[in-house]
């Protein structure tokens, strides 16, 4: 019965997690982004501290179950299991606890913490790990049923279903996020629950919290045989049938083992009867698993195919167009409501939830050391459009904080520059002002090139006081591979 | 697919659209007579109407010509197997083009810079298949970007070799009127191609001369008065029952024109007689009025009657990309029902009603292609037109189908215009302006576009 109401919540928590990260509509987002601000990483970079105090309480009354219904990375390790026991009913077997392991990385995890080093910490957080193996591989995946289902809506005249662009955001990213899931589909394929119970950090203090629970699952040395039957089934090895006790700080309280014993002799609740929590420290060889495949990936991102420029002017046909370059930013572009690019850094976890929510393929993971797969903004393929909050209404962990659309428009992230070369106005001596027509903000006017000429083209003239970087220009600019006006970023943000 | 009948210099330039089906077209052109008996018996089946079309003698030439026309600027067209744009799909060509002549149709309108430049090669594949004396080829003097003797004559000589034939029936200055008198007299005066054009009627390669026009009715007047010089055997003109007395921008009431060339007695060659289409896809109130008229008729059937009720309209083009077109084309001239009094009453109200709605006059002749810049432009015109002729257009967010409208608008404008090619990126350079025949302000009218939509993405409207 317990095990049933685990698994009916822990099936409808993943799903709406993961929903997150494949729904680009937004409509998830509404009644459900609370879903990613209940996570323990986002809870804490956010200084969430009622959801902390929620989480801590949780785990003092109940265990562990974060790990088993809250954590998607938790839940998505079981289903992987869940394949593995259909071949063999119960696969497992008691081994002590590689407590050195543990508790170094816990450390580590701290210092990069409180370091600010925000690629170790998205490394390492199970939330962002599956965020990116989500955003990565799932939602790839969604996009493309759903724009056969447009392409399908399309053919009868309807406007459920619109198609969506699918790309590779970043390739560092997508390694990344292939190595993460390789380790975690091997390590749960083979040992259930290794990675929550030797690597995870959030694992590792919801372990040491889990040995004073009030409830917990407890044997009753009177009945039982020590068949062994439930240490067989124990994804997380800590029951030590021999001695007759278990590892709270590993066991996720998946309830398994009660429905296994046919003795009825493990009961999940308060009175103990023979119980002493254990936290040995053995060494089982599991860290050499980081075989890793370097998958050879061709790029993904399809070369545009275009048609050739012609002599003789004909009629019909289409213009190629050359893709657009990303420009060298001084400063990288962080979303409105990050207030600056240091607190930006300090709280994103790199769950990549903006990345997946953004509708305008603004958003995508960076590819610097010290930030990687925390997202930035670059206008190649949209801009930041003025109507959309997606990101800030998203975001569990206050990276970004909520902003409403008022807000928006005057929140400056940065400022527009102007590069004369690339400008067609001068290059290709006409007339163009897609530029100043695209400003929300009226911060772009036309003056003339030559002032003294009353038939002279105009040139844009950007009042940086009151650009905001969206981006609109840069986006819309003629000039391929690289615009003409692209935006630097601003390292704190202001509003005008 | 690689064209290998064709001299590699005239390739060059135009490799990125191409022809498919060639190979096949050697061996339906020995079939043919098997193919027209075929035709000839689905023509019983698909056609309930008896009769044979209509036909007019030409009264310079005495010339008779099929009151259908068949307009080759808007052949099929397939995706390139290579992914580069499109290849015109010489089968379905041939199988147009033999369904026509089967059916009566004897006059092919084509130009060198129609479908890419590719259209005169593959109306000359698909006519030679058939004996030469069934049929009247016309072609035209694209002459738009140089307007040089050598390159006219240049082009004039290529549309030979393209349509694989020594004379030409019709033979046109393409869209006079188009950037005024500076651009007639430097296109055909300046440079002595009228009078080369003049001696070649005269030596037998150009059986009838004429012209086309769009544009400002002084040029229409200064050419036209040339008629005691060049003898016009013939001259195109937009006509139908919308530009009769509400011609858009600065083109000319049809009326005029007209009655202009009656007055020479010079045959009218009719273009545009369903506005791109415009005249066949309506806003169903007009629709339901036109049906309710003639439940049996097809829309478009009014539009084409209008064209070729008057009696000095050689023949009216129509350029029938999709069989059913043709079909339904044949079947409203095969004979033709000459509009009553009360007929065009009835259309010059429904003009009239057809004027409320505010589409852009775009006919979709994609002269304005290719923008330097990518913008697809007719397909952002029709995009627009469609949802005004579909009530998607909302007026405000206070509309009652305001939420579905918006959705309509937006999720069908990604879908029948790239994101990249889209009004937004426009950059109102006016390069595309000179080349509309249809005088529309492009740049204006997409930016006015672009800033509707910004309103939807907003919902500030």
């Amino acid at each position: 019965m317990l095990r049933k109401i685990r698994l009916t919540l822990a099936i409808v928590c993943f799903t709406l997690v993961t929903l997150l990260f494949l729904d680009f509509t937004g409509s998830i987002h509404h009644g459900f982004s609370w879903l990613a601000k209940i996570q323990f990483m986002p809870a804490i970079l956010a200084l969430n501290v009622g959801i902390i105090i929620f989480l801590v309480l949780l785990t003092l009354l109940f265990g562990r179950v974060y790990c088993s219904i809250i954590c998607p990375l938790g839940v998505f390790q079981d289903i992987i299991a869940a394949f593995r026991k259909r071949k063999k009913r119960n696969p497992y077997t008691y081994s002590p606890a590689i407590s050195w392991l543990r508790y170094t990385i816990l450390v580590l995890f701290i210092v990069a913490c409180v370091a600010g080093i925000g690629s170790f910490v998205a490394l390492l957080s199970p939330y962002s790990s599956y965020g990116r193996i989500a955003s990565n591989f799932f939602a790839p995946v969604y996009q493309s049923i759903n724009n056969l289902l447009a392409l399908l809506s399309e053919h009868v005249n309807s406007y459920t279903f619109y198609s969506t662009d699918v790309w590779l955001k970043s390739l560092p990213t997508f390694i990344i996020a292939l190595i993460t899931l390789i380790i975690i589909v091997v390590l749960a394929w083979k040992n259930g629950r290794t990675y929550c119970n030797t690597i995870c950090p959030v694992g590792t203090v919801l372990g040491f919290l889990s040995r004073f629970s009030l409830f917990k699952i407890r044997i009753d040395t009177k009945k039982c045989i020590s068949c062994n039957l439930c240490a067989k089934r124990c994804k997380s090895a800590c029951i030590d049938v021999k001695n007759h006790t278990i590892d709270y700080s590993r066991c996720v309280t998946c309830m398994d083992c009660i429905d296994n014993c046919h003795q009825d002799a493990i009961h999940f609740g308060t009175t103990s009867s023979n119980t002493k929590s254990q936290a040995k420290a053995s060494s089982p060889d599991i860290t050499d698993q980081s075989k890793r495949s370097f998958l050879s990936i061709s790029a993904l991102l399809a070369t545009s195919s275009l048609l050739q420029a012609q002599e003789k002017k004909v009629d019909g046909g289409l213009a190629k167009i050359e893709k657009k370059q990303k420009p060298e930013r001084q400063t990288p572009i962080v979303p409105p409501g990050a207030e600056s690019s240091r607190n930006f850094a300090q709280h994103c976890t790199g769950c990549q939830l903006c990345v997946s929510v953004c509708p305008n393929q603004v958003l995508r993971p960076s590819a610097n050391i010290w930030k990687l797969m925390q997202p930035e903004m670059s206008y190649e393929y949209g801009y930041c459009r003025p109507e959309c909050t997606n990101c800030s209404e998203v975001c569990p962990t206050g990276a970004i904080r909520l902003i409403d659309r008022a807000q928006k428009s005057s929140i400056q992230i940065g400022h527009a520059v102007w590069i004369k070369k690339n400008c067609i106005v001068i290059r290709d001596e006409v007339e163009c002002n897609n530029c100043e027509r695209h400003c929300p903000t009226h911060a772009i006017e036309m003056v003339p090139l030559h002032p003294e000429d009353k038939n002279s083209h105009k040139i844009p003239a950007i009042n940086t006081e009151r650009c905001i970087g969206c981006g609109a220009c840069e986006n819309l600019c003629p000039a391929r591979p690289f615009s003409a006006i692209y935006v630097e970023g601003h390292e704190v943000h202001r509003y005008i | 697919m690689k064209e290998k009948q064709e001299k590699p210099s005239s390739m060059n330039r135009r490799d990125f659209l191409k022809i498919v089906g060639i190979s096949a077209a050697t061996s339906t052109g020995i079939l043919y007579g098997c193919n027209t008996k075929t035709e000839e018996k689905t023509n019983h089946i698909t056609t309930q109407k008896e009769g044979s079309m209509t036909y007019r003698v030409s009264p310079i030439s005495n010339d008779k010509v099929s009151l259908l026309g068949y307009g080759c600027m808007r052949w099929p067209t397939l995706p390139s197997p290579d992914g580069n744009g499109n290849v015109i799909d010489q089968d379905a060509v041939n199988n147009l083009v033999d369904y026509a002549i089967a059916h009566g149709v004897n006059y092919f309108d084509t130009s060198p810079v129609y479908v890419q430049g590719w259209s005169e090669k593959s109306t000359g594949i698909a006519l030679k298949r058939h004996p030469r004396n069934k049929y009247f080829i016309a072609t035209k003097l694209s002459n738009f970007s140089n307007w040089t003797k050598e390159n006219s004559i240049a082009m004039y000589k290529q549309s030979f070799k393209d349509l694989q034939t020594d004379y030409i029936d019709y033979y046109l200055l393409h869209s006079i009127g188009n950037g005024g008198m500076k651009t007639f007299k430097a296109r055909y005066i300046d440079n002595g191609m009228l009078d080369y054009l003049i001696e070649e009627r005269k030596a037998g390669h150009i059986r009838n001369l004429g012209f086309s026009f769009h544009g400002t009715v002084d040029v229409f007047d200064y050419v036209l008065g040339l008629d005691d010089y060049v003898h016009w055997d013939f001259v195109q003109i937009q006509l139908n029952y919308v530009d009769w007395l509400h011609a858009s921008g600065n083109n000319v009431n049809a009326e005029y024109l007209y009655t202009e060339l009656a007055k020479r007695n010079i045959p009218a060659i009719i273009m545009e007689p369903l506005l791109g289409g415009r005249l066949s896809n309506v806003p169903t109130h007009i629709m339901t009025r036109l049906k309710q008229r003639r439940p049996e008729d097809s829309v478009a059937s009014w539009a084409f009657r209008f064209a070729g009720s008057p009696e000095l309209v050689l023949t009216v083009l129509s350029g029938m990309t999709y069989k059913e077109h043709l079909i339904d084309n044949v079947k409203t001239y095969s004979p033709l029902i000459p509009l009553t009094d009360e007929d065009k009453a009835f259309l010059e109200e429904t003009a009239q009603l057809m004027l409320k709605y505010p589409t852009v006059p775009c006919n979709d002749c994609q002269y304005c292609m290719p923008c330097p810049y990518g913008i697809d432009i007719p397909s952002i015109l029709l995009h627009y037109n469609k949802c005004v002729n579909e009530g998607n257009i909302p007026k405000s967010s206070q509309d009652k189908n305001y939420r579905e409208a918006r959705r309509a608008f937006l999720v069908s404008y990604n879908r029948d215009v790239e994101r990249l090619r889209q009004a937004d990126h426009c950059t109102g350079c006016e390069q595309c302006n000179p080349h509309c025949p249809q005088s529309i302000n492009i740049p204006k009218e997409l930016h006015r576009i672009d800033a509707f939509i910004e309103q939807l993405k907003q919902e500030t409207l």
